[in-house]
């Protein structure tokens, strides 16, 4: 039962994973830049979700204030951060994104103070399920469900509506979708509001998960969601989601099998770096890197 | 001088000492590395655990440079297959790797580090006086290499690889020269450091003090030895100038490397090259 709880755990792990990194991968393939900030729009949707739920009294109304901030907040670093450096070389976004995060990170930890904020209320964090003998939280059904409906959202949005073909044409090919007709400056904004809303989703549910928002809630995450989508050939929105499947299982096996010798919090690191070696081009993608 | 003045300035020729040899691979050679606290890291234990054992300060150097470019080189290895964005995911994963790694073995000290280092005799001035001298030497090797071949091919290879290889520049040697000497720099730099603190633990060379390093190769002008240097002094003596920038060192840190990227990419070194530009215009 052992092995069973921690495919759980992983499983569970993995589908946050993925809600956090498919923005980052769908940025990445779009402008081409290493939206290292996508963790402090992570925390943001956690902070936001913990203060409107404890003002309000109700989780829903946390999360739709999440939905609410961090939409704004990620279409504005594109506009105010990204766009009038989209001419340098990429690493010169990607250095002013990392000092972003670092900027965001330490300002939630002067704001918020440095111990963090807790539910009021989170009765679902307690919650558990016996299920033949596997413990399973609430919460952790709740990410996979989430999870779950959101890429079925996604796939639908991205398949049959007509806003969602036009974005999926100017990532794939920008000159020839503008020439279309699609206005490639609103896919940009479109991108970054839904890649935010979809970290602000993990970011609460970590939260609920963890009972607890401190500023350093992106920080590991976002560099494995880095290693992720490199790992899931950068840009490409399936590859992410194996990556991120993958990688909450090794990291949650791992943890017994190699945890003597390296942290977990390393174990997505070494996979990438493995990988790099044999597939410099990641899981899927068939660029050369 | 006072035992604080000591302190600082030791602090300052061990920062020089690391911004300029991250400058050599990110600005001479373009290929940027958020992992130097690794390399910087790697030096410290080498020097510590040659410290413990036969408490020789040249050879624990010898240690220090030889660590820090060992793994450099290893590291060297990926930027061969990997490029610009996936390099320096990869250099992020091998600070995070090494940080990972350390904290679980028990012959490096584990979470507690390693302690009680004997001192290398030469009392806190001397310690000073050695790491400036190596700073010194380190700054004047960076002048020279830069105006040298090497850094004619380094920036030619950071500049536009392919270019650089249709000249027959080999580019991949070239890359793995600066890794190689950018990473033993760093880890002559974490023996020093090992031999002024006498104490260590994995935490000081984690990835928040690689983007301190970039911060200053960034903010002083991605590629000027002298505009780094600036900057190293700079970034190092501000949180101690202005007692309220040490409780938001982050804070102020993350600002201005986004102000100076969004308002002056050149950094330092690009501002006043521009003002000498205006000042012969007008």
């Amino acid at each position: 039962m052992y092995y069973i709880d921690l495919a759980v755990t992983g499983i569970s792990f993995g589908c946050m994973y993925a809600m956090m990194s498919v923005g980052l991968t769908l940025v990445y393939g779009l402008l081409r830049i290493l939206h290292v900030a996508h963790a402090a729009v992570f925390a943001l949707g956690a902070y936001a979700t913990v203060l409107a739920a404890n003002a309000t009294g109700s989780i829903t109304l946390g999360f739709a204030a999440a939905l609410i901030v961090t939409p704004l907040f990620g279409m504005a670093i594109y506009r105010l951060l990204y766009e009038p450096l989209l001419d340098y070389r990429p690493d010169v976004p990607m250095i002013a994104s990392v000092g972003l995060l670092v900027l965001m990170q330490d300002a939630f930890r002067i704001v918020f103070g440095e111990q963090g904020v807790t539910f009021r209320q989170n009765a679902l964090s307690f919650t558990t399920f016996d299920i033949a003998g596997v413990t399973v939280s609430a919460v952790q059904i709740a990410i996979v469900v989430t999870a779950a409906i959101i890429f079925l959202g996604l796939h639908l949005f991205t398949t049959r509506t007509r806003i969602g073909v036009g974005w999926r044409a100017t990532v794939s090919k920008p000159r020839i979708a503008a020439s279309f007709g699609i206005d490639p400056i609103k896919v940009r904004y479109l991108n970054f509001a839904i890649g935010s809303a979809l970290a602000a989703v993990a970011g609460g549910l970590v939260a609920l998960l963890d009972n607890l928002v401190d500023p350093g809630i992106g920080f590991v995450v976002s560099y494995k969601a880095l290693a992720i989508i490199v790992l899931g050939g950068l840009g490409s929105v399936r590859g992410t989601l194996i990556a991120s499947l993958v990688l909450g299982l090794v990291e949650s096996y791992g943890t017994i099998f190699i945890g003597t010798w390296l942290d977990r919090d390393a174990i997505a690191f070494l996979a990438l770096i493995i990988l790099l070696m044999i597939r410099p081009q990641g899981f899927i993608g068939a660029r050369t890197a | 001088m006072s035992a604080y003045t000591i302190s600082i300035v030791s602090i300052i020729g061990i920062n020089v000492i690391l911004a300029v040899s991250l400058n050599m691979i990110s600005g001479f050679c373009g290929q940027i590395s958020l992992g130097h606290g690794a390399f910087f890291g790697a030096g410290a234990y080498a020097a510590a655990l040659t410290m413990v054992k036969i408490a020789n300060v040249p050879l624990a150097l010898l240690a220090a440079l030889v660590a820090g470019g060992l793994f450099g080189i290893i590291v060297g290895f990926a930027s061969l297959r990997v490029r610009s964005d996936f390099l320096a995911v990869t250099t992020i994963g091998v600070n995070f790797l090494f940080v990972g790694f350390v904290r679980k073995q028990s012959w490096l000290g584990g979470e507690m580090g390693i302690s009680g280092i004997p001192p290398t005799g030469l009392g806190a001035s001397g310690n000073m006086i050695l790491i400036l001298a190596l700073a010194c030497a380190t700054v004047a090797f960076s002048l020279y290499v830069s105006r040298s071949w090497m850094g004619f091919a380094f920036r030619a290879v950071g500049e536009d690889e392919q270019a650089a290889t249709t000249l027959g520049i080999a580019a991949g040697a070239y890359k793995l020269a600066a890794f190689g000497i950018g990473t033993a720099l760093a880890g002559l730099a974490g023996g020093l450091y090992t031999f002024f603190t006498q104490f260590i633990t994995v935490d000081a060379f984690d990835f928040i003090f690689s983007v301190m390093l970039m911060a200053m190769v960034v903010i002083g002008g991605i590629g000027s030895t002298w505009g780094v240097v600036a900057a190293a002094i700079g970034l190092t003596l501000l949180p101690e100038a202005i007692r309220f920038v040490n409780d938001y060192r982050l804070l102020v840190f993350g600002g201005m490397l986004v102000l100076v990227i969004r308002l002056a990419p050149g950094g330092l070194a690009g501002l006043v090259r521009g003002s000498f530009v205006h000042a012969r215009q007008s």
